[in-house]
């Protein structure tokens, strides 16, 4: 801020930018009829205490117990499957949505393209790009209504809706990851008269492939965390069990599923931290 | 490859681990694939195949007469609105535990060379795990859930929207903002202390300055992903664009979920664009 006000021709700048947030923040409060006044006034803080001690003490029964574990377990398996369906999802899309890869850079120093071959990469580049955007912007929820819609009922449209989101948004990132490679191995490659393919196969993806493990492992830990929701739509795992709880005012019941949820996103959060110091 | 290698001198052993680490991931999966009853016949039976059809001729043209769009304003307001407020309740409950949880203020470092044992452990060590406890059950709860309960709680509206997001986030945001802290450059609040600054000198002068930048950064960063999270909260009662998203789609009406997932898209693409302007000005 302190360097920014330094430049004459961008004085009034910061002042701008704070003038809009504190708009931004009027309008929204009024718009959201946050009420300060109520809030601390006691009545919604008296309404969150008596539906927090109603939570208290958990369900740990042996039924509630045995349902928790099977929707713990359900959430795993949709956020494992669901992230390696969409690391599939997303590497082809990635390499075609890489014009370093597809039509110029490097590769294509030696030999250029003719201009018909060039216009069906480019052609090719443009849809997987936009494959990518539509696949990452349409949230994962929504996603799996669609699948829910289509196949019915259970975990398997919970997974099918990761693996769609979420490649999208590997896609981008394998993308980036492809066009910042270091181009001096490419180039000692090509200077040893390798192919594309080879070039692509011994230059490009071994500098990529570290940085890929470790972004899908990232996205694992998102990914649990979507799986755990995912049954609010009726997907399957422990959204649905908590679905039920809520809308049934099982209060005791929903405490351990939270709690479920909680172990459950932790343990993924330090595997895959663990994994990712073994393969990075 | 390299980090854990040290562990297993003998290469036997690093190679039966591996081989061991190789199963077991396996074994995981195919588990998980029958848990996850993953059938790919269901893509390609003719029902699922009719669904699809029924789905996209339903979307197409998406729906945008004049009627619906009016009708639209509301609900992306609101969207944003919840975003917003939702994000000023997260910073508000984010900096205070994100401050207490840093261990280089609370107990650790130049700040308490001449701390006594004890004073440490209470005064320090013990709101600084309790911090630390609360915004890792704060951000361990997706905000859908929270805005389940809070819907419960407090009604339906973008109230309970704007408490889902400020909790959910604010635990990220405490947690990030204590990283950002401790990874500060130790050697400027070194030279303040040396020449006599006292403790909220230090934090005031050395802290906060080096810390601004990448706080504002990424609470903007945040403000991206809160949208997105308005948006869809709707789900569970919680105003904003995805109340109408869940109603559209529960009534099979795909051409207005076209339409408004094409809002979604640009509102998601505009504050994108928004925050990353700011975002460059204030860091770069």
């Amino acid at each position: 801020m302190v360097r920014l006000a330094a430049i004459p021709a961008l004085r009034w700048g910061p002042w701008l930018t704070a003038a809009g947030v504190v708009a931004l923040v009027i309008w929204s409060y009024h718009g959201t009829r946050v009420d300060v006044a109520t809030l601390l006034s006691g009545e919604a803080l008296g309404q969150i205490a008596a539906y927090v001690s109603k939570l208290f003490p958990p369900d740990l029964s042996p039924r509630t117990l045995r349902d928790a574990l099977d929707g713990a377990v359900e959430t795993f398996a949709i956020s494992l499957i669901g992230s390696v369906l969409s690391v599939c999802v997303a590497f082809p899309l990635a390499l075609t949505a890489t014009r370093t890869i597809l039509y110029r850079g490097i590769l294509y120093e030696g030999q250029r393209l003719g201009p018909g071959d060039r216009a069906v990469r480019l052609a090719v580049y443009a849809v997987a790009k936009s494959v990518l955007a539509v696949l990452r912007t349409v949230p994962e929820i929504v996603w799996a209504l669609i699948f829910v819609f289509i196949v019915g009922l259970g975990p398997f449209p919970g997974v099918l809706a990761l693996g769609v989101h979420t490649g999208g948004v590997l896609g981008k990132l394998f993308g980036d990851v492809l066009e910042d490679v270091d181009p001096r191995p490419l180039e000692a490659l090509q200077s040893t008269g390798a192919s594309r393919l080879g070039i692509v196969l011994y230059g490009i993806l071994p500098q990529a492939l570290p940085q890929f493990a470790s972004y899908a492992l990232y996205r694992w830990e998102v990914n649990i965390r979507a799986a755990a929701i995912m049954g609010f739509v009726g997907a399957g795992g422990l959204g649905q069990r908590i679905h039920f709880a809520i809308s049934l005012f099982h209060e005791q019941q929903l405490l351990t599923l939270i709690l479920a949820v909680y172990l459950m996103v932790t343990l993924v959060d330090a595997l895959s931290a663990w994994l990712r110091a073994r393969l990075v | 490859m390299a980090g854990p290698v040290g562990r297993y001198p003998d290469s036997t052993g690093r190679r039966a681990f591996r081989y061991l680490l190789i199963a077991a991931v396996a074994v995981t999966f195919v588990l998980s694939l029958r848990t996850a009853q993953v059938d790919p016949r269901l893509l390609l039976d003719p029902q699922a195949l009719s669904n699809v059809a029924r789905f996209v001729s339903g979307a197409l043209p998406p729906r945008v007469d004049r009627e619906f769009l009016a009708f639209l304003v509301r609900p992306i307001a609101e969207t944003v609105q919840i975003s917003v407020m939702g994000m000023v309740l997260a910073v508000l409950i984010g900096a205070p535990l994100g401050l207490l949880a840093t261990s280089s203020l609370t107990w650790r470092g130049i700040l308490h060379e001449r701390a006594t044992r004890a004073g440490r452990v209470l005064g320090g060590l013990l709101p600084y795990g309790l911090a630390r406890a609360l915004l890792s059950v704060f951000r361990s709860i997706p905000e859908y859930v929270w805005a389940f309960m809070f819907v419960r709680a407090v009604g339906l509206g973008p109230f309970p929207g704007v408490l889902a997001l400020g909790v959910a986030y604010g635990g990220m945001l405490g947690k990030v903002y204590s990283e950002i802290l401790e990874g500060v450059n130790p050697r400027p609040l070194e030279a303040l202390h040396a020449a006599g600054a006292g403790k909220s000198g230090v934090v005031l002068y050395g802290l906060v300055p080096e810390a601004l930048p990448h706080v504002v950064s990424y609470t903007l960063y945040r403000w991206e992903c809160a949208i997105r999270a308005s948006a869809i909260m709707g789900f569970v009662g919680a105003g904003g664009l995805g109340q109408q998203i869940e109603l559209s789609m529960r009534m099979f009406q795909f051409d207005e979920v076209l339409t408004l997932l094409a809002v979604l898209l640009a509102l998601v693409g505009a504050v994108d664009f928004v925050s990353g302007r700011v975002r460059a000005k204030v860091v770069g």
